[in-house]
């Protein structure tokens, strides 16, 4: 969960959340989280378990990269 | 009755020898609390009061509507952790549990005015030229 905040605080085009999967079930459902923590990334699951720095990024650009189409 | 106990406040306090500029925790919640809005509440008031680098803002989700808006809070309990700007760092339930640890570390953050990633991550971040919006979820153990 820290690592989503460092990159919000690093970053102004980032923001990030922590949802607490139980009071907020219709989110969690929406999102199929099965097993914590689980991440998402502009609606879309992009991390299962806690991840190092560098996966979580690759992650996230792999998917910047697939929204933009490149 | 206080939501920490002594030793978790020492903890808190050592932790927050470290605090370098002023943070402001806001946090939204309503009238009449929902479950764990009012412990929310509770607990970020006993963690502000644990240091004068920290203040605490607490607004009604219901008739603080432009507020709410301005910070794009759309479901409580919700925490805003803020230094000179509003850096998009969110708590949305309770965070208590492992997640407790994340707020005192978030707000140190803040405080630092630094990510504290590495050089190559904080260069990779600084070529995003889209908004991303990250929600983790976690559960309270």
């Amino acid at each position: 969960m820290q690592l989503a905040h460092q990159f919000a605080m690093e970053s102004d085009k980032v923001t990030a959340d922590m949802v607490e999967a139980m009071e907020f079930p219709h989110l969690s459902q929406r999102y199929s989280v099965m097993g914590v923590p689980k991440t998402v990334a502009n609606g879309k699951g992009i991390a299962e378990g806690a991840l190092p720095e560098e996966y979580l990024l690759a992650n996230i650009f792999a998917l910047v990269e697939k929204e933009s189409g490149s | 009755m206080a939501l920490l106990n002594d030793s978790v406040r020492a903890e808190v306090r050592t932790r927050f020898k470290e605090l370098k500029n002023l943070v402001k925790i806001i946090n939204f919640t309503q009238e009449i609390e929902c479950q764990f809005c009012a412990d929310t509440r509770r607990l970020l008031e006993e963690v502000a009061g644990l240091s004068d680098k920290l203040s605490i803002e607490v607004y009604n989700f219901v008739t603080d509507k432009e507020v709410a808006k301005k910070y794009n809070v759309d479901k409580i309990p919700a925490t805003v952790i803020v230094g000179d700007e509003d850096h998009g760092i969110r708590f949305y339930g309770i965070p208590s549990g492992y997640e407790f640890g994340t707020v005192i570390e978030s707000i140190l953050m803040v405080s630092k005015r630094d990510s504290g990633l590495s050089a190559a991550t904080k260069k990779k971040l600084a070529g995003l030229k889209h908004p991303l919006h990250l929600e983790v979820f976690v559960t309270p153990t």
